[in-house]
């Protein structure tokens, strides 16, 4: 068990007693005349503080909790939330759900997870290291990190400044199966947002850590001076010639790219034809070196979850091989409507992994020669359905695999598919804070549009 | 919890208050405790809501939704600190634990006093009405069916519908150290319509919507609901006819409505009050200063009848008001809320917004837009030579430090030779907010407010708003497309 013991024991206290309501519920929705019935409860509490030119600006304690119940009768589903566990409360959304699913139509692929699939062990994932931090402590600590952002040069003016917050808690899951599954989370982070001025205007930037324990974060003071350094680096940005380049995605905006995929062979996506990767299974959509995995049970990682929200058992699997499209990311509804099999995914994914390459950023500039470094992306110019991309962008002018000067006010365009298929090479400089761990990503050619 | 039949103070009141035996003074003794702390300001914000959405896919109706939430949020002011702590129990003992913790952020101090209550009148924009009841749920498919089916009829190439009407209410209660004592009651609704279109092999996607503060009655005046659908069906097969769009810096025109998105993002955040005392924002310390050409007179205006950004009090009790923030180019003040109007020595503009009881809140827009000019639609696009005429558009987003914004156009054309010739791909466009005001040539006579489907994003809260403008001519903005 991970964690210190006194807190664990609360702990294992709080699930009980979610597992209790969420019995409740299964037993109300039955009683209603519920044919199946599925429950998701979370209970959490934390605290987060924001401390700005060393003074404290904000402290929040956080303490949240809520249910979440869908019913069945037979094809026919309704779902209801309240933040009260209160008989009563549950009751009335029992009810409430239960009359939403008298005028919901039939539903031929509704329904609960099959029950084969459910997660018939729990695999404590270490995902539970609490941090009794006091807001002093926190204080002290967002302090140091501002402290040296702040410090790190003259030409930092101004401050965001910087926050710490600890959370902690505990989901049960339970469906009319028998499937009763439940653990407990941390997540702990420190950010930092500073801003640097010269007679060019003002640039901002932030930097940031986040783990499951407190003793993975990375340092205040390193956070800080990050900070610092990336929003100078950014001073003095300019626009560019409209062209055609090749562009570098860095590592912390790379992820965002393969979002973008695992989006667009998302069941609800698929099944609505809403997709650029429609019917693209067994086919080439990278060049041959992609190979992106799935792996929900990585210890102490972020992303990690022994089970999906439909208590599916996940498990580590391929997307891409080779290039090739592997699997398609679908709960238990959109893998009907399909006529697939669920993958684990009713929620989203569990850590994808795209395989490093053999360079870091700086080998990959050198690689590219000339080009765009993107350090920030803006805006949501992204249409899933056609795959068709353009964005804001800020980063680099890059020369003979140098940067030149710093970009901004320019747009990045092209069609999703081709940039994949244009994929030149991925970065071993893995950035392991999201769910997606990505190192820098660089595409062939992009229209870069500016002056 | 039901619907109060009006939204009186003493109704909301002993709506809210009473389950739970709590009474006007037992507000006041746990304001008093946090006020024995070095304390400028401190409030309780009581929430209640309840919420519903059912959603159309394939035909049928597959799912809805019903959620209720509520809650009381604790908040005391020092100086530039903010202390918060909330409940999702409204009850004596969760207040006092909540005010306990909120008021840490200040040492101990001289005991302060709670003014006397006063309370706020409030403007009358909507009714206290519960959108819920104001449709059966069989009628609620039916609407919904409805659209699906006439979406289909309109155009063979349709091969995906999928339509969502969602409605609500807040009910929320204020009590105030300064005095404040003030409630209201805010109904919510909005239908979506989304389509997919095939033709060879080639798939495009429209959508339409809209919304406002009164029940679902409105959709069903005046057709409104159909209206979506067939506005979502006619933008999806424009699409389908799209070529490249250019890239590169070009006149651009914008249309009326959802446009004014362009206002949202490259002026509205900039001169939300607490980025300009922080001196974080392109437009600090600019107030006197020209930031647009003459053609432009921007506001920010919460007082619009059945609006969806619209509020008959803000999120601390303050009527809502209509702020000028640019006249006739010049920079004439800030959007703010109570603990930045204080520090900047200036009076709130009733714009202090959260998203719930458990958010702490901040200086927030809510219907912004731009005042009509002379000029008619047809004339601002006929002198164009080159340049893009962007109809319809998705989201945006801004950096307020440096100013540069963005905003994706989902419909958009061609401008040659001063006539509109074809359609092209969604592109984003990218511009600097100090500047892209500047080089509005032209504001057209045809002012018209968005349907009301925007929610804007703050430091993670979400806040319905409106948005609008008429059409505009921008001399030079850079257009991301894919054609060189």
């Amino acid at each position: 068990m991970s964690g210190d013991i006194a807190k664990a024991r609360d702990i294992l206290k709080d699930q009980a007693s979610l597992e209790s309501v969420a019995a409740q519920v299964l037993q109300l929705a039955k009683a209603q005349g519920a044919t199946a019935a599925e429950a998701a409860l979370s209970e959490e509490s934390g605290l987060s503080i924001n401390v700005r030119l060393g003074e404290v600006e904000t402290i929040e304690f956080n303490k949240d909790k809520g249910i979440g119940v869908t019913v069945y009768f037979d094809k026919r589903k309704g779902t209801a939330s309240t933040a009260d566990f209160s008989t009563s409360a549950l009751e009335d959304a029992v009810r409430a759900a239960c009359s939403i699913a008298k005028f919901t139509a039939e539903d031929p692929y509704a329904g609960l997870a099959d029950a084969d699939r459910m997660a018939t062990e729990i695999p404590d994932l270490d995902l539970y290291y609490p941090w009794d931090v006091s807001p002093e402590t926190a204080i002290e600590l967002a302090k140091e990190c501002e402290d040296a952002a702040r410090s790190f040069d003259p030409q930092i003016s101004n401050s965001e400044g910087a926050s710490l917050s600890s959370h902690e808690g505990t989901r049960v899951y339970a469906n009319s199966h028998g499937f009763m599954g439940g653990y407990s989370t941390s997540r702990h982070s420190m950010s930092c947002s500073v801003i640097a001025e010269d007679e060019n205007g003002m640039q901002r930037d932030y930097w940031y850590s986040v783990a499951r324990d407190r003793r993975d974060l990375e340092a205040a003071a390193e956070i800080g001076k990050k900070t610092a350094a990336r929003t100078l680096q950014r001073l003095g940005g300019r626009r560019i010639d409209t062209c055609k380049v090749p562009v570098l995605f860095a590592a912390d905006v790379a992820g965002s790219l393969v979002s973008h995929m695992i989006s667009a062979i998302r069941g609800g996506n698929l099944y609505r034809k809403s997709s650029f990767l429609l019917d693209k299974l067994g086919e080439q959509i990278f060049p041959e070196f992609v190979h992106i995995h799935e792996r929900p049970h990585m210890k102490k990682v972020l992303g990690s979850a022994p089970y999906d929200s439909e208590g599916v058992a996940t498990y580590a699997r391929d997307l891409v091989r080779d290039g090739v499209l592997q699997g398609y990311v679908l709960d238990s509804y959109s893998a009907r409507k399909l006529g697939m099999a669920s993958t684990g995914n009713s929620g989203g994914v569990h850590n994808v992994l795209i395989e490093p390459g053999a360079h870091d950023q700086q080998g990959l500039l050198r690689e590219m020669g000339t080009g765009l470094l993107v350090t920030e992306l803006l805006g949501m110019g992204v249409n899933t359905v056609t795959g068709d991309y353009s964005r804001g962008a800020a980063g680099f002018w890059v020369e003979n695999g140098e940067l030149a000067y710093p970009v901004d006010e320019i747009t990045i365009a092209s069609n999703l598919s081709d940039m994949f298929m244009q994929l030149q090479a991925v970065g071993n400089d893995v950035d392991h804070r999201g769910n997606i761990k990505c190192g820098s990503l660089l595409i062939d050619a992009m229209t870069v549009a500016g002056t | 919890m039901n619907i109060p039949i009006d939204s009186s103070i003493d109704n909301v009141q002993q709506l809210m208050l009473a389950p739970s035996g709590l009474e006007l003074n037992n507000l006041e003794q746990v304001l008093s405790s946090i006020m024995c702390h070095d304390v400028d300001y401190a409030d309780l914000y009581f929430q209640a809501s309840r919420f519903e959405s059912w959603t159309l896919e394939d035909g049928i109706v597959t799912d809805g939704v019903h959620s209720v939430e509520q809650g009381v949020g604790a908040r005391a002011v020092s100086g530039e600190k903010s202390g918060f702590a909330y409940s999702d129990e409204i009850a004596l003992p969760a207040l006092q634990d909540a005010a306990l913790a909120a008021r840490a952020i200040a040492r101990q101090g001289q005991d302060k006093r709670v003014q006397t209550w006063s309370r706020t009148e409030g403007h009358s924009l909507y009714l206290p009405t519960d959108p819920l009841a104001s449709l059966g749920d069989r009628a609620k498919i039916d609407l919904l069916e409805l659209l699906d089916r006439e979406a289909r009829k309109l155009d063979p190439r349709v091969k995906q519908v999928t339509a969502s009407l969602a409605g609500g209410y807040d009910v929320v209660l204020l009590a105030a150290t300064d005095g404040t004592h003030a409630a209201d009651v805010r109904p919510l609704v909005r239908l979506n319509v989304s389509v997919i279109v095939e033709q060879d092999g080639r798939r495009e996607q429209g959508s339409s919507g809209g919304g406002c503060r009164r029940d679902y009655q409105y959709f069903i005046d005046e057709e409104r609901g159909l209206g979506y659908a067939k506005e979502a069906v006619r933008q999806a097969l424009v699409n389908l006819e799209a070529e490249e769009a250019p890239a590169g810096t070009m006149q651009v025109v914008l249309g009326s409505g959802w446009p004014g998105v362009l206002l949202h993002e490259a002026i509205g955040h900039g001169l939300e009050g607490d980025f300009n005392r922080k001196g974080t924002s392109a437009f600090s310390g600019r107030v006197g200063e020209r930031v647009g050409s003459d053609l432009c007179t921007v506001v920010d205006d919460g007082t619009l009848a059945h609006r969806r950004g619209s509020l008959n009090i803000d999120d601390e009790g303050m009527p809502s008001e209509n702020t000028v923030l640019i006249e006739k180019g010049v920079l004439k003040g800030y959007m703010q809320d109570k603990l930045n109007a204080r520090l900047m020595g200036v009076a709130s503009t009733g714009n202090g917004r959260r998203e719930s009881y458990a958010h702490l809140p901040m200086p927030r827009m809510t219907n912004t837009y731009m005042l009509p000019g002379q000029h008619a639609p047809e004339e601002i696009i006929a002198s164009v030579d080159n340049g893009l005429y962007a109809v319809n558009f998705g989201g945006g987003q801004v950096d307020i430090t440096s100013g540069k914004f963005v905003f994706s156009a989902s419909e958009a054309y061609m401008i040659e030779n001063g006539k509109v010739t074809y359609p092209v791909k969604g592109a984003t466009l990218i511009g600097n907010g100090p500047d892209v005001l500047q080089r509005v040539t032209m504001v057209g006579d045809d002012l018209a407010l968005d349907a009301g489907v925007g929610t804007c994003g703050k430091e993670g809260q979400s806040v319905p708003v409106g948005v609008g403008q008429p059409t505009l001519l921008i001399d030079g903005l850079t257009v991301g497309g894919t054609s060189v």
